[in-house]
């Protein structure tokens, strides 16, 4: 593996014999995000084995089926129930949850909150593409609100939820948020919230074209690139705006870090304390 | 992933893995790809390549590939049946 770059590098990590191309449409963010995942687990020179790909149901879902780790496909919003159990059966594995913004904030977002209120120390990936694409693009949680979608013809009149301010409340140790077009950026919160203790959330911004786009006046794929280029800015620059430039504008960046020791950790020390013998530590 | 000057990197694009969504057309600063008649990114301007890696990194069907000229060439004495592959790189 070692001297391979760019998507020579990606290729070694793929399941070759699943038919490819994947099934995601022309345009979806979610096969970058997946390029972008492996980049980063390859950066970090994590071996294989050691990584468990934890997906629910949906578009996002699919993306553990192409990628050679251990991997579960598991049922709809209980991607972070199976990581919970995984992570305390086994703390030596990095395990990451690889959700959908209908699938973590909706169906799953009572185990989203209580999976940050714990602390479980566990990478969860919400990828956010405003709808529900799989099921025909009903509204999502984090539709827009004024969006058209299949199920709000005249616009959305909830408010999207906001996965940041989500996570801040229930006690995540690291929330940061990326989009599909600033892959760099991406990249490097990635790296980190791999290497973080505790939960960290990282929510990627990514387009859907077929479902969302196409009703709220994006022609293109392309177009909906455009616009995260134009309406994505760093956090700090964000926080420097005044209130009335901020319509429109998506803050990227790593909004907050803390240092509590996640649940298995807490966990095992207790059993120690208590049984007066070492931690199990997994199977190697 | 460093720039480098022009005419130094091959570009390949996989045909079977391409759904010719364009952002490789779009955004490459050096007008390097377009959408073939076909419907996929075909490389046109390979020569203008600066291997700044955009390509490489959005394409959300890893179709693209980017290499250096100079090991470009014993790669493909290993895989010569590689689609797409550069005659004479």
């Amino acid at each position: 593996m070692n001297g391979l770059t760019g998507n020579d590098v990606i290729h070694q990590y793929l399941r070759h014999n699943k038919k490819f191309p994947h099934v995601l449409c022309p345009g979806c963010g979610h096969g970058i995000v997946l390029g972008t995942l492996i980049r980063s687990i390859h950066a970090l020179s994590i071996p294989k084995d050691d990584i468990v790909v934890v997906a629910g149901i949906g578009c996002s879902g699919r993306l553990a089926v192409y990628v050679d780790f251990n991997t579960v496909h598991t049922t709809h919003g209980r991607a972070l129930t199976f990581a919970t159990g995984i992570k305390m059966a086994n703390p030596k594995l990095k395990v990451i949850a690889l959700m959908g913004d209908g699938d973590a904030l909706s169906i799953g977002g009572n185990h989203l909150i209580h999976a940050a209120r714990r602390n479980i120390g566990v990478t969860a990936l919400v990828l956010n593409n405003s709808i529900y694409g799989m099921t025909g693009g009903q509204s999502s949680p984090a539709t827009p609100e004024g969006a058209t979608t299949m199920t709000n013809p005249y616009g959305q009149l909830d408010k999207a939820f906001d996965t940041v301010e989500l996570a801040r409340g229930a006690g995540a140790n690291y929330v940061a948020r990326g989009t599909v077009f600033h892959v760099k950026k991406l990249e490097k919160i990635m790296i980190e919230a791999l290497g973080r203790p505790g939960f960290s959330l990282v929510e990627a911004i990514t387009p859907c074209h077929t479902q969302y786009g196409r009703k709220n006046k994006f022609k293109t794929p392309v177009d909906m690139y455009q616009w995260l280029k134009k309406s994505a800015i760093d956090v700090e620059r964000y926080e420097e705006l005044a209130d009335d430039k901020r319509e429109g504008r998506l803050p990227i960046g790593v909004f907050f870090r803390r240092d509590r020791n996640g649940y298995e950790e807490r966990y095992y020390a207790m059993k120690e304390a208590l049984t007066g013998k070492g931690a199990k530590g997994g199977r190697k | 992933m460093a720039h480098q000057k022009k005419g130094k990197s091959t570009v390949t694009v996989y045909p079977d893995w391409c759904k010719g969504c364009g952002i490789c057309a779009e955004f490459c600063p050096s007008k390097v790809f377009e959408i073939g008649e076909h419907g996929k990114a075909t490389v046109v301007r390979e020569k203008d390549c600066i291997h700044c890696g955009f390509c490489e990194l959005h394409c959300p069907d890893f179709a693209i590939v980017v290499r250096d000229k100079s090991p470009v060439a014993e790669m493909e004495d290993t895989a010569p049946d590689k689609p797409g592959a550069k005659k004479g790189a």
